[in-house]
């Protein structure tokens, strides 16, 4: 029998194990396959719509659900976080003391929020990236009444659109509340344009122009000040603000960074186009856990996904890699006043954006509920 | 010991060369060095300006056929 451990059921994790318990069915039903997911958590976030929550536009609820209706009945599915990942061995042992090992190995762990690295950051300042994050700013800017806001872009981060759309849509947000005119809003950016995509960054430009938000670029956090309320790069500049909004850097999982040989900052050295660990054949890593300089987004991860589910599923059924990885990369990106657009790329083909519409904006809608679909590995 | 670490971001669209330089930079203990290949003529231009605004080093700045090799020094 073939074990696929899987470690991690994200968006990434639950992707590559519905996607083989589909491809490898005949396997998986007569017992010559065997699929494990284990996760930290029983339940499944899907992350995009934090967005939407902190402007109250969706309840957590909407967005949460039960990881096991996500996962195809026959995966083995055990909620014991994992505290060493043995890549050489392909062993994993979890909080509880079980030890799972399987011929093939897939690390699916994604990133986590590491705000407290920049001094008085977790303190000071809002951020929409968790389910708590986002409901706290929701509550917060139910009752802000205008002042100055900044923000605040941190490297490295994930869904590289969120930070020009939680701009657009505050604007919104405050507008339709009355209390833009009184209000100011800063963006900061860590490195020379506003957007780390040069189309981008030249959309939003103008866009920014138009609707009064002021940028602040090569602003790299140094430190917040909670006390007197400022913000200061290790450029030299300090923003005043009465509400921070940050975009937090991130790292990968620690158990990672503690138990996979080379993996800074939690990243694993991934082979850009097999998506193998550097180094083996049978250890594959997918999302946000690859250290590819690519972006960190739930399309990254689907498509990284599928090449898996494809490969994985190739080599034990004809002993053979099906194809590579192409550095596909596909972003709605919500513009404000009900539209929106998109952006797609790879790696030998730049990104172009269109213009907004408001067709894109309710397709995002839509998508937003079909998510569960993706999850499932059946869009 | 200090160490090289090697950012190959040659054709890197999202989140970009400079992006991840400053990302690995703060993984990294002062002394330790990354070198950087970018095929974006902007990166290469940016890369000097920033570390003299913020105090890294620019160990070489050297052009291949078809990018650039920048290694920076983390200074501080």
């Amino acid at each position: 029998m073939k074990k696929i451990i899987v470690v991690g059921g994200g968006m990434a994790g639950s992707i590559v194990a519905n996607g083989l318990a589909r491809k490898l069915n005949k396997e998986l039903n007569n017992g010559l396959v065997n699929i494990t997911v284990i996760s930290a958590t029983d339940k499944h976030l899907y992350q995009p719509g934090l967005l939407y929550l902190a402007f109250g536009r969706v309840r957590e609820n909407e967005l949460i659900r039960d990881q096991k209706t996500i996962l195809d009945k026959r995966i083995e599915f055990h909620v014991d976080p994992a505290i060493n990942i043995d890549t050489q061995a392909k062993k994993v042992t979890t909080k509880s003391g079980k030890v799972f090992e399987g011929n093939y190995l897939v690390i699916a762990t994604g990133s986590r929020l590491v705000p407290e690295t920049v001094p008085g950051l977790a303190e000071g300042a809002h951020q929409f990236y968790s389910v708590d994050g986002a409901k706290k700013l929701r509550d917060t800017l139910k009752t802000f009444e205008g002042g100055k806001i900044v923000i605040n872009v941190n490297a490295p981060h994930k869904c590289p659109v969120a930070p020009i759309e939680i701009t657009c849509m505050l604007h919104d947000f405050l507008t339709e509340k009355g209390v833009m005119e009184k209000s100011e809003i800063t963006y900061t950016y860590p490195v020379g344009r506003v957007h780390a995509m040069e189309p981008v960054a030249n959309w939003a430009v103008p866009e920014f122009e138009k609707l009064g938000i002021k940028s602040e670029t090569l602003f790299n956090t140094k430190e917040v000040n909670v006390d007197k309320k400022t913000i200061t790069s290790e450029e030299g500049v300090t923003l005043n603000y009465d509400l921070l909004i940050t975009i937090p850097p991130h790292k990968g999982q620690q158990v990672v960074e503690d138990s996979v040989p080379d993996a800074k900052g939690g990243w694993c050295p991934t082979d850009k186009k097999k998506l193998y660990l550097e180094g083996t054949t049978d250890v594959f890593i997918c999302g946000d856990t690859t250290n590819i300089p690519i972006s960190k987004a739930g399309s990254t991860a689907h498509f990284e996904a599928d090449t898996i589910v494809d490969n994985i599923s190739s080599l034990i059924q004809e002993g053979t890699m099906a194809r590579d990885y192409d550095g596909k990369v596909f972003c709605f990106i919500e513009t404000g006043k009900e539209e929106g657009s998109y952006v797609w790329f790879n790696y030998t083909t730049p990104p172009a954006p269109g213009l907004p519409t408001k067709a894109v904006h309710r397709f995002k809608l839509a998508y937003n509920k079909m998510y569960w679909l993706s999850a499932k590995g059946l869009l | 010991m200090s160490e090289r670490k090697l950012i190959d971001a040659r054709g890197a669209a999202c989140p970009g060369p400079m992006m991840e330089l400053i990302a690995m930079l703060k993984l990294l203990e002062v002394g330790d060095e990354v070198e950087l290949l970018s095929t974006d003529p902007g990166t290469a231009a940016d890369v000097p300006t920033w570390c003299d605004k913020v105090g890294h080093k620019l160990v070489s700045k050297t052009k291949a056929d078809d990018h650039w090799i920048l290694v920076v020094g983390k200074a501080k």
